[in-house]
């Protein structure tokens, strides 16, 4: 044995990353951080003939329901606010259990694992929501859209948790069984 | 114990969980599931190559449309204002937000146009028999690797959105570059269930030879 590198792909060997769990952490932690602003400052600013007006997330989502567009209301809620949460619940999780060495629920870790790596892109729906109405809504003194700090925020906070996702060694989840027998 | 007496050539392991397995040559249209976790490691489908490589070239050519065409155009109170997808872009190139402006310009085009032409360089002279192209393996990985980074179908989505709420305010009207993005998402879906990483290595590997 002792290749370096694979024949195949040219790529490094390695048998586990060892710093597969601070990775995860540090990145999880910035997505969280990134999270807080982005909830709190507008997504959107939109000014009309008659008013001037600011949207966070949340308001988004309300706005939305009282329009009555019950669908679309849903398709965001999930995306900006379930789909984040939950992925920061689901690493935390993970990296918890690995971490304990926990040799329960393998099957299930790994499904989560799966999840949250093949949704987290999905958050990104607001942020280009707010690219599209910012770039269609200009005109001039009729109404204009422009983005809010806010979406620079999520953005960040969602490629901060694909990374922290991508960090994670899924194989860790069945390391624990291997090494105990 | 077997395991010594398989060559490493012929195992595969589970690119998720690391078990062991051994290749075999599978019929056609069959899918091979590790044990284990249970992900897909290994699909036969004849011909596959020659699919993925169309779709590649039509998702490209599709792409540059979209790109160039009108997007949306917007009416209301006399005034119209029409946006192309690169519009969509700067929308975020005023001061602090300029640095996301180049994120979704990545995720939307470049990322996208990247991948394809990485697949189109490295499957091309797999499918005209010839022997691959210098750097075809570097250029197969880098198009696995930006999988995740690839968003167009998620911007489709956002279009959506933004166009119910933009409906009430005034008149959109949609241009031929919306539906030619919309190809490139629905091409695109086609294009990577297609792929099967192991059965591309393993033809870039005997082409070599």
């Amino acid at each position: 044995m002792g290749a370096q590198v694979c024949k195949r792909c040219e790529g490094r060997l390695q048998s586990r990353d060892t710093e597969s769990l601070q990775k995860v952490w540090a990145w999880l932690i910035a997505g969280i951080i990134a999270y807080i602003p982005a909830n709190i400052y507008p997504m959107l600013l939109t000014s009309t003939l008659v008013e001037r007006s600011e949207s966070t997330i949340i308001g988004g989502v309300v706005e939305l329901f009282e329009h009555g567009s019950w669908g679309i209301a849903t398709i965001v809620f999930a995306a900006s606010v379930m789909i984040p949460v939950g992925k920061f619940v689901a690493i935390i999780y993970l990296a918890i259990s690995v971490q304990r060495r926990s040799n329960a629920n393998q099957h299930e870790r790994h499904k989560a694992y799966e999840v949250v790596e093949f949704i987290g892109r999905w958050s990104m729906i607001d942020v280009f929501v707010v690219a599209i109405l910012s770039a269609l809504v200009q005109l001039d003194t009729i109404a204009t859209v422009n983005p809010g700090i806010a979406a620079v925020s999520f953005a960040l906070s969602v490629i901060f948790t694909m990374l922290s996702a991508q960090a994670f060694d899924s194989r860790l989840i069945w390391d624990a069984a291997r090494t105990q027998e | 114990m077997t395991m010594h007496t398989t060559p490493l050539d012929d195992l595969i392991a589970c690119p998720q969980c690391d078990t062991l397995h051994v290749a075999s040559a599978l019929p056609d249209n069959v899918r091979a599931h590790c044990q284990q976790c249970g992900i897909v490691l290994v699909t036969s489908q004849p011909a596959a190559m020659a699919r993925i490589l169309s779709l590649a070239l039509t998702a490209f050519i599709m792409m540059i449309a979209a790109v160039s065409f009108p997007f949306l155009t917007l009416d209301a109170g006399g005034l119209r204002n029409a946006t192309s997808v690169i519009d969509a872009v700067l929308a975020f190139n005023d001061g602090y937000a300029f640095p996301l402006a180049v994120a979704v310009a990545f995720f939307i085009v470049v990322i996208p146009l990247m991948r394809l032409s990485a697949l189109i360089y490295a499957l091309g002279p797999l499918v005209r028999e010839q022997k691959p192209r210098r750097g075809a393996r570097k250029a197969f990985a880098l198009a696995e690797r930006l999988r995740p980074w690839s968003m167009a179908e998620i911007f489709v989505v956002g279009v959506t959105v933004a166009l119910i709420k933009v409906a009430g305010l005034a008149a959109v009207t949609i241009g031929p570059a919306f539906w030619a993005f919309a190809g490139v998402v629905v091409i695109t879906v086609l294009k990577d269930q297609l792929i099967c990483r192991y059965s591309i290595w393993e033809a870039l590997d005997k082409a070599t030879n």
